[in-house]
């Protein structure tokens, strides 16, 4: 079987797994309030993606249907991206073959209560990976046996890769004045 | 049945034999390891949050810092990264270049590693000379064409900074000239080694699936007996057109692994061949000409978007994963580090065996904090 | 020639030789640097590149790259100190014995080098523990901690004997180790080095600084000299302060100065 692309992900899941999938609907930009200064760049809607969007507590079934039916066996990368303007948390998952092929799997948490099922029980090697995820962003994995700080020392508050953590040094400056 | 007390052994950071600033916190009964737990982050130096403030070229030189052995590897998947999110072309003679030098990495970074792996097994300092020795050769070779001994930010979009200076190839050549030899050499000295065998078969063993479960790649996974190779499987820049073999372990412990970096590099100096037989014939400059210039560097801006672009480095599967909002610099940049995943299945491996099988299991994995930790 | 000279050579043909206890001993300690196996990121592999064959270390007697710090007489940090890693950096080096030495070795123990503005990032080593001789470089070459070596033993050779601290009834000190808080790094509670914002302490100054001060050394004019960033340095005159070449000491002043121009 050749590796899929992402329309085959969303027609897969669509009809194995029905009402996995979320819809995402871009929000109705309203016309800035004051003109834009020369050079500006016009806001751009991060959120919106080609990838496979999920609802966050089907992360689970999502992985083993792709492992077990699919042989994605690899869980490549899992990585958490800040979306400060538009209070999102977003979870981006990368499942690979062995011949080839990665799968972009997405889901979004809300920034006051990230929460989402873990994948380290059934699979060990979301162990690591997830406890960045919480160290650096503060998401919290349900049924994660040792969802600790990794990094940072476990006396240290807050989430340092979150994009309104406080920054101070040469490259900050200026920013944010 | 002697009845015995569990025992917490303290494990670094400041300690010879875990490859740089790594603790490891090992219950121990007697001897035994019961249960092993690492602890990360004594070289966190926030390479990911820099990134987020710094231009798309500024990062190349960060990414030669994150496995610091293999600097070409870590630039050659970040170009890779970038190219696949601003859609850059690479011409074939840059792409061969690139190849040549990914090549040379993959022979420098397994000569060090087994070296540091026979350090761990006690033959102090000796074998890593011999592994050292190959690596100052190399080295050279890296300084000639960037300028630059172990940091060479060599790559950019699009390409390399430069072509290869007229004495590359004829020095390359006397360097390939020797290798044969090197790999014989290192290879009667170690590979029949009573103490080797002795400290490496049937230690930490990781079976085929428990490895893919763990998300482990690189040797590691092809010693576990699984070929997964992305210059294979992704068969990204030239790779396609080149032959070479995947080599493959049978039972996956210490001994494998050693033996699969070991036809490794004889599999990457067939690579090396056959670029430098094609690379007289190749088109194309060094670097996209759209790209050329320096200033085209700095202020690329890629679409909004992200990507995910990912090579074989000497220790695994090296990705980037990029976040674009169509600014100058990256909302979100993301390493997916082989030696951190790969670290994953040590406290298993090491369950049952000795403290001083530790340290080699350890040392088989092959890690660099700077790309654990970034 | 000194007519000193012209004897010792003389002598030196009979097979005798002549030193000060100074010269001798000294001779003995510079030639004997064992370097603590202390590894930190990429400068330790060119670290370990200068002790293996090519660099050869042991040509300055200084291979013998121990494992333990109650055995080595010099402290090579080799890579980028992180706030999580500080306390250890300084427990190691109140472990080691007097005499004890620090190399700074690459633009990250120095001053943070690229990874500066990271948060978890120490600003410099010398924020925390004295530092003898720096090295500049992202990494220094190999050639470049062989000439810091040579600098170094050039320092030691410039000791006096008798007059050194560690000699004398004066007990040794340890530094203060930092601990884990939960903004940052902190000294007996006190919030010395925030994650995510700028040290709240100055460099501290090396022994030999303060016993070039007060005079306790043979050469003055052969010591490094590094611009002295606490307030409490004593001053010869509005521009010089005292045991510091006029130069730095104006360039310190002025830099001190600048800062207090507030930024933008």
């Amino acid at each position: 079987m050749a590796s899929w692309s992402t329309d085959d992900l969303k027609a897969a899941l669509a009809r194995d797994l029905p009402g996995v999938l979320a819809a995402y609907l871009p929000p109705q930009l309203s016309a800035p309030a004051e003109p834009r200064k020369k050079g500006a760049q016009a806001p751009v809607d991060l959120l919106s993606t080609q990838d496979a969007l999920i609802h966050p507590h089907c992360i689970a079934d999502v992985a083993r249907y792709l492992r077990d039916t699919h042989s994605y066996t690899l869980l490549t990368n899992l990585t958490a991206v800040d979306y400060l303007r538009d209070n999102v948390i977003e979870l981006v998952y990368h499942f690979a073959r062995v011949d080839g092929g990665v799968l972009t799997v997405k889901t979004r948490v809300p920034r006051e209560a990230p929460t989402l099922p873990s994948l380290a029980p059934t699979w060990p090697g979301a162990d690591f990976q997830e406890r960045e995820a919480y160290d650096l962003y503060g998401v919290i994995f349900q049924g994660h046996q040792n969802l600790r700080r990794i990094y940072m020392w476990d006396e240290f508050e807050g989430f340092p890769m979150r994009k309104d953590f406080p920054k101070q040094g040469d490259k900050y400056i200026g920013e944010g004045e | 049945m002697l009845k015995t007390q569990e025992l917490q052994l303290n494990i670094g950071p400041q300690h010879p034999s875990t490859h740089g600033v790594f603790r490891l916190i090992a219950t121990i009964d007697g001897e035994t390891v019961i249960d092993l737990k690492p602890v990360f982050g004594y070289l966190h130096r926030n390479h990911e949050q820099i990134a987020e403030v710094s231009t798309y070229i500024q990062i190349m030189p960060f990414t030669d810092r994150l496995d610091y052995f293999n600097s070409m590897a870590n630039n050659f998947g970040y170009a890779l990264a970038v190219e696949k999110l601003a859609g850059i072309e690479v011409p074939q003679r840059a792409n061969y270049i690139r190849v040549l030098m990914a090549e040379l990495t993959r022979i420098l970074n397994h000569a060090a590693a087994i070296g540091f792996m026979l350090n761990d097994m006690g033959a102090w300092q000796t074998p890593l000379a011999f592994g050292m020795r190959e690596r100052e050769k190399i080295l050279d070779l890296f300084e000639m064409a960037s300028g630059a001994r172990m940091m060479c930010n060599y790559f950019r979009f699009g390409g390399i900074w430069r072509d290869l200076p007229p004495e590359f190839l004829p020095q390359l050549q006397g360097l390939m000239q020797g290798l044969p030899t090197f790999f014989d050499e290192f290879e009667r000295l170690l590979k029949q080694n009573e103490i080797l065998l002795g400290r490496s078969v049937d230690v930490g063993i990781l079976p085929k699936e428990v490895a893919a479960s763990y998300s482990v790649t690189g040797p590691m996974l092809r010693a576990s007996g699984i070929a997964y190779d992305l210059r294979r499987a992704d068969g990204y820049s030239v790779y396609p057109e080149l032959d070479f073999d995947i080599p493959v372990g049978a039972v996956g412990d210490v001994y494998d692994r050693f033996l699969v970096r070991l036809a490794e590099m004889r599999e990457s100096y067939r690579i090396l061949q056959q670029v430098i037989e094609r690379l007289p014939e190749t088109t194309g400059g060094h670097i996209n000409p759209a790209m050329a210039s320096m200033n085209k560097q700095k202020s690329l801006r890629p679409p909004p978007g992200d990507a995910y672009g990912r090579v074989e480095s000497p220790k695994g599967e090296l990705g980037f994963y990029l976040v674009s909002d169509g600014s100058d610099t990256p909302y979100r940049y993301k390493v997916r580090a082989p030696s951190f995943i790969n670290l994953t299945p040590l406290g298993d491996m090491c369950r049952g065996h000795t403290v001083a099988d530790v340290v080699v299991i350890l040392g088989s994995i092959d890690i660099v904090m700077g790309e654990v930790d970034r | 020639m000194t007519p000193l000279d012209v004897d010792q050579l003389e002598l030196e043909k009979q097979g005798i030789l002549l030193s000060t206890v100074n010269r001798f001993y000294n001779w003995g300690r510079r030639s004997s640097i064992w370097p603590m196996a202390f590894g930190l990121a990429c400068c330790a592999i060119e670290m370990m590149a200068t002790g293996l064959s090519r660099y050869d270390l042991a040509r300055f007697g200084a291979e013998m790259f121990r494992a333990s710090p109650r055995q080595a007489d010099l402290m090579i940090v080799a890579g980028t100190v992180t706030k999580k890693m500080a306390p250890q950096v300084v427990r190691l080096y109140n472990q080691m014995p007097e005499p004890r030495y620090v190399i700074s070795m690459g633009n990250c123990a120095t001053s943070g080098g690229p990874f500066r503005d990271g948060y978890n990032v120490l600003r410099g080593i010398d924020l925390l523990v004295p530092v003898d001789v720096y090295i500049p470089g992202c990494p220094p070459r190999p050639e470049a901690l062989l000439h810091a070596l040579m600098t170094l033993q050039a320092q030691i050779d410039a000791q006096k004997l008798g007059r050194m601290r560690w000699y004398g009834k004066a007990e040794a000190h340890d530094y203060a180790v930092p601990t884990f808080g939960a903004q940052g790094l902190e000294i007996d509670g006190q919030l010395i080095d925030p994650v995510g914002g700028l040290p709240l302490l100055s460099p501290l100054k090396g022994p030999n600084q303060g016993a070039a001060r007060t005079g306790l050394i043979e050469h003055p004019q052969e010591l490094r000299r590094f611009p002295i960033m606490d307030e409490s340095v004593m001053l010869e005159s509005p521009t010089q302060a005292a045991g510091i070449a006029p130069e730095i000491a104006a360039n310190d002043l002025k830099r001190r100065n600048d800062a207090e121009v507030p930024r933008g």
